[in-house]
C-alpha cells in the first residue's frame, strides 16, 4: 500500500487527515509544516502528497514547488487542500507543479475517493 | 467508510482558542498604517486554519463567521485595506464573540444569536463602508449554477485530449483520467502517435501522446469537466455531445480543437441545471452537546523522550537488583548498595522528567495582559506600556490556571487605581506613559511572579486612616510600613475612593491572597508613595512535591517546607524572654521571635524537651513573619508526595497536607504562616 505525507499545521486537520487515510490501509506520514514536509520528504520516499496551502515555515505551494525539483517527486501526484475563496490559489498551484486540489471543507469520504483516484 | 468526526473535535477546539489567542496578540501588536505582512499573515493564517476546520468538522455558523475576518484581514494583508484602528476593534471583538462561539459549541450550549449578528453587522459594516475600489465581493461566492446538456437526449461523447508535454510532471497520468471517464460510461480510446519524436528526440519525462475518447452513454457534461478539471490548462481539450441521431464520429473534431480552449457545440439551459454539485458544505449539523472536552496537555514530543529513556534505565536497574537478589550472598553486598543507589537516583530522574511534563510556559497566563492593558487604557484614556518578562518561565499547569484570576486582578489594579492620567503624571515629572511590568522567574524552588507599575504608589496615611474608618484595626495601634501595605489584604478593605467598574468592588485584595494562598504561595506589596508599587506573588513550582525537613516531636515527624526555614539553632537561657500576654520569645539579632512550642500545639505528650533550652528552634518565616519553631530534632531532608489532608480528613489549621514517608508512617506538612496565625491566637 501507498505511503502519503499529509501537510497541514493544524493538528486536527493533519489527525483527520491521517486518520481516514490509515483507515483505509495506506502509511501516513505527517508533516507540522512546508520546512518539515521538504525534510521528511528528503529523507523517506512517498508515493502521493496531501498538503494544506497556508502554512507558517514554507507554504504549500513552495512547497510543491520544491519537491517537484527533487528527481523522486517529479512525477507522484501532489495535492492542495485548499478553500474555495482560494481560486487562484489552484492556479499558483498548478504553476508550482500540483497535480490537483482538494476543496475545504471536504469529508473523509470525499478525500478517500481524491486519493484513490490519484494513486489507483 | 464512514468516520466519527467527533474524535478531532477537542483537538480542533483546542488549536482554535490557540489561533484566537495568536490572532488577538497578534491584533494587539499591528501598528496603525503601517502594515507589517509579517504580522498580518499570522493573523490570516490563525482565521484561515478555523475556517477551514470549522467548515470540515461542522460547524457552518462558525466558518460563515470567520469567513468575514478572513476577507477584512486579506484584504489587510494584500495593501488593499488600510489598517486602521476602528477595523483592528471590530477585529478584536469578533476575535472575543468566536472564542464564545467555539467555547459554546464545546459546552454543548446555545450560541448567543444577538451577539453574532452585532458583530456579523460589524464585520459586515466595516467591509462594505471602506471597501477600496475593486475590492473583492464580501459575500459568499455565489455559486454559478453549471451548464449542463440537455442530458436525456445525449447518447455519448466525442473528446480530443492532447496533453501539454508538461502534463506527467504535473503529477496527472491520462490513463488516470480514462480509468475515470470509463466509470462513467463505454470508452474507446485511440491513440494518436503523431507527435511522437524519433527515438533520439524523445524525452522520455514528457508526454508527447495525444488521444481521442469516445464515451457512451448520457453523461452530464459536468462530471467530464470534473474529470479533467486539474488538466484543464495542461491540455488542449475538447468534447462534443453526441446525440442519438448523429452519426458515431466526427472526424473534424480531432482537427479543429488544437487551440486551448475547450469547444462545446450544445446549447446550455441554464434552468434546467441539475444542482450538479449542490452545496459542499457537510450535512451534519452543530453537535447540540459535544461531549465537555476532558483536560489535556500539550507535551513537548522531547519530554516524552526522556520519560521513556528514563524508564528504560529503571527497567535496566530492577533486572540487575533482581539478578542479586536472586542468590543473595554476603559478597554480593556492594552490588547491592549500588543497585540501590541507581535505583534512587534514576527514580529521582524519572520524577523530575514526570514533573517537567506538567510544566507550562506561564506565557499560557501573560498572553491575555495585552489585551486586558490595550482595552482598559483605551477606557480611561491612560497610556500605558505593559512589559513581560520572563515569560518562558515554566510552572505546573495546575498554578498556571489557577494564577490566571488573581493575577488579572492585580493587573486591573495596578491599571486603573495605580497608573495615574497623562496629565496628573507630567504635572508629577514622569513621563507621560506609564508602565506595567509583570515578570516572571525562578528563585530557590519557588515561582516568583511580580506585578509592578511606576505610578502613585500606596499612601500609608490614608491605607491606615480608611482601616481605623472602617473599623479594621485599632486607632492607636502602630503599624511598621509593610504591615500598612499588608492592610490591602484586609477583608472588606478597598482603597479607591469610588468603585470603577474596571477593578474596586470591595471583593478585591482578600480574596486574591486567599487564591494565591490555597496554591501554597504567599503574596506581598512593597510601594512608595508617588513611585509606584511592587506586588510579588511566591509560589512553589509544583503542587505536587515539597522539598521538606523532617523534624522530630516526641513519637510524631512532622514535614516543614525546606523554603520557608531560615536556620536551626540551640537557645541560651539568656536569649529568652516571657512577654505577659505575647507568650515567649527569643532574641535572634537584635529582633524578639515569637517562639511556638510544637508539643503544645499538637499535643504531643511524647514530647521529649520540653525545657527550651534542651530541644532545637527552626526559625521559619512566612508571609513575613518569623517565629521559632520548639522541636525535638531535626531528621533529614527529602521530598515527599504531597496529600491532601482536607480531600481524606478536613481542613486542619496549621496542617497544609499529609505525606507518606518511607517507613509507611503518615507525616502532617506543617503551613508556617496558618500555625503562625495559630500561635497567635
Amino acid at each position: 500500500m501507498a505511503t502519503i505525507l499529509a501537510v497541514d499545521d493544524s493538528a486536527s486537520m493533519r489527525q483527520m487527515v491521517s486518520f481516514t487515510l490509515k483507515g483505509a490501509g495506506y502509511t501516513v506520514v505527517e508533516a507540522v509544516d512546508g520546512l518539515d514536509a521538504l525534510n521528511k520528504a528528503k529523507s523517506q520516499a512517498f508515493d502521493c502528497v496531501v498538503t494544506d496551502v497556508n502554512m507558517p515555515n514554507k507554504d504549500g505551494i513552495s512547497l510543491i514547488k520544491e519537491l517537484r525539483a527533487l528527481p523522486n517527486y517529479k512525477f507522484i501526484p501532489m495535492l492542495m487542500l485548499t478553500t474555495e475563496s482560494g481560486m487562484d490559489k489552484k492556479q499558483q498551484g498548478k504553476e508550482a507543479g500540483a497535480t490537483g486540489w482538494i476543496v475545504k471543507p471536504f469529508n473523509p469520504d470525499q478525500l478517500l475517493k481524491t486519493i484513490k483516484k490519484v494513486l489507483g | 467508510m464512514s468516520i466519527d468526526m467527533a474524535q478531532f473535535h477537542q483537538v480542533f477546539f483546542e488549536e482554535s482558542f490557540e489561533g484566537l489567542d495568536a490572532m488577538e496578540s497578534g491584533l494587539l501588536n499591528l501598528d496603525m498604517g503601517d502594515v507589517n505582512v509579517d504580522e498580518i499573515n499570522t493573523i490570516f493564517r490563525a482565521a484561515h486554519s478555523i475556517k477551514g476546520g470549522s467548515g470540515t468538522f461542522g460547524f457552518t455558523s462558525v466558518s460563515d463567521f470567520t469567513h468575514l475576518m478572513e476577507t477584512l484581514l486579506d484584504e489587510m494583508r494584500d495593501g488593499r485595506r488600510r489598517v486602521t484602528q476602528p477595523a483592528v476593534d471590530v477585529l478584536l471583538g469578533s476575535v472575543d464573540c468566536l472564542r464564545e462561539m467555539l467555547q459554546a459549541i464545546q459546552d454543548g450550549a446555545e450560541i448567543d444569536g444577538e451577539s453574532v449578528s452585532t458583530h456579523k453587522r460589524s464585520l459586515d459594516n466595516e467591509l462594505n463602508n471602506h471597501s477600496p475600489a475593486g475590492a473583492v465581493p464580501i459575500n459568499h461566492p455565489q455559486k454559478v449554477p453549471e451548464s449542463a446538456a440537455k442530458e436525456d437526449q445525449v447518447s455519448g461523447w466525442l473528446i480530443a485530449f492532447s496533453p501539454h508535454l508538461h502534463l506527467l510532471k504535473t503529477g496527472n497520468e491520462p490513463i488516470r483520467l480514462f480509468r475515470e471517464l470509463s466509470s462513467l460510461g463505454d470508452l474507446r480510446v485511440t491513440a494518436d502517435l503523431q507527435g511522437m519524436p524519433d527515438l533520439y528526440g524523445l524525452d522520455p519525462e514528457e508526454c508527447h501522446l495525444s488521444w481521442k475518447l469516445e464515451l457512451d452513454g448520457n453523461v452530464p457534461v459536468s462530471e467530464i469537466d470534473e474529470i479533467f478539471d486539474w488538466v484543464e490548462e495542461d491540455c488542449d481539450l475538447a468534447k462534443q455531445a453526441r446525440f442519438a441521431s448523429l452519426p458515431a464520429f466526427d472526424e473534424q473534431l480531432g482537427a479543429g480543437a488544437t487551440d486551448n480552449r475547450v469547444a462545446e457545440t450544445i446549447d446550455t439551459d441554464p434552468a434546467r441545471s441539475e444542482p450538479a454539485t449542490k452545496s459542499k458544505q457537510l450535512k451534519s449539523e452543530e453537535p447540540k452537546a459535544a461531549a465537555k472536552g476532558s483536560s489535556s496537555i500539550r507535551v513537548d514530543t522531547s519530554k516524552i523522550d526522556t520519560l521513556i529513556n528514563m524508564v528504560g534505565e529503571l527497567v535496566i536497574t530492577q533486572s540487575m537488583l533482581s539478578l542479586v537478589g536472586e542468590h543473595f550472598e554476603l559478597g554480593k553486598l556492594d552490588q547491592l548498595k549500588n543497585g540501590l543507589s541507581q535505583l534512587e537516583r534514576h527514580t529521582r530522574e524519572l520524577q523530575e522528567s514526570v514533573m517537567n511534563i506538567r510544566m507550562l510556559p506561564i506565557s499560557f497566563v501573560f498572553s491575555r495582559f495585552p489585551r486586558l492593558a490595550h482595552d482598559i487604557s483605551s477606557k480611561l484614556g491612560k497610556k500605558i506600556d505593559l512589559k513581560l518578562l520572563g515569560e518562558h518561565t515554566e510552572v505546573d499547569k495546575t498554578v498556571v490556571e489557577l494564577l490566571s484570576d488573581p493575577l488579572v486582578h492585580l493587573v486591573r489594579n495596578s491599571l486603573d487605581h495605580g497608573i495615574e492620567m497623562p496629565d496628573v503624571r507630567l504635572a508629577a515629572g514622569k513621563p507621560e506613559t506609564g508602565t506595567v511590568t509583570l515578570e516572571a522567574y525562578h528563585r530557590g524552588g519557588n515561582i516568583v511572579i511580580e506585578v509592578s507599575d511606576d505610578g502613585k504608589g500606596l499612601d500609608k496615611e490614608k491605607l491606615r486612616a480608611k482601616a481605623i474608618e472602617k473599623g479594621l484595626i485599632d486607632p492607636d495601634v502602630i503599624l511598621t510600613d509593610k504591615q500598612s501595605y499588608e492592610l490591602i489584604f484586609m477583608p472588606g478593605f478597598s482603597t479607591a475612593e469610588k468603585l470603577t467598574d474596571i477593578s474596586g468592588r470591595g471583593v478585591g485584595m482578600d480574596v486574591v491572597r486567599r487564591n494565591i494562598q490555597a496554591l501554597g504561595g504567599n503574596i506581598e506589596i512593597i510601594s512608595s508613595l508617588g513611585k509606584g508599587s511592587t506586588i510579588s506573588i511566591h509560589l512553589p513550582l509544583t503542587l505536587a512535591i515539597l522539598d521538606g525537613q523532617s523534624i522530630a516531636v516526641g513519637d510524631e515527624t512532622y514535614i516543614v517546607p525546606l523554603g520557608s526555614i531560615i536556620e536551626s539553632l540551640n537557645i541560651k537561657e539568656d536569649r529568652l524572654n516571657r512577654v505577659v500576654g505575647k507568650g515567649e520569645t527569643f532574641l535572634l539579632r537584635d529582633q524578639y521571635l515569637p517562639i511556638i512550642r510544637m508539643h503544645e500545639i499538637f499535643n504531643v505528650a511524647s514530647a521529649r524537651h520540653t525545657k527550651l533550652t534542651e530541644g532545637l528552634l527552626v526559625v521559619v518565616e512566612g508571609q513575613g513573619v518569623r517565629c521559632g519553631l520548639f522541636v525535638d530534632d531535626l531528621l533529614g531532608q527529602q521530598q515527599v508526595v504531597i496529600k491532601s489532608l482536607e480531600a481524606n480528613y478536613r481542613r486542619v489549621e496549621g496542617v497544609s497536607g499529609a505525606t507518606i514517608l518511607g517507613d509507611g508512617s503518615v507525616a502532617l506538612i506543617l503551613d508556617i504562616p496558618g500555625l503562625v496565625r495559630l500561635a497567635n491566637q
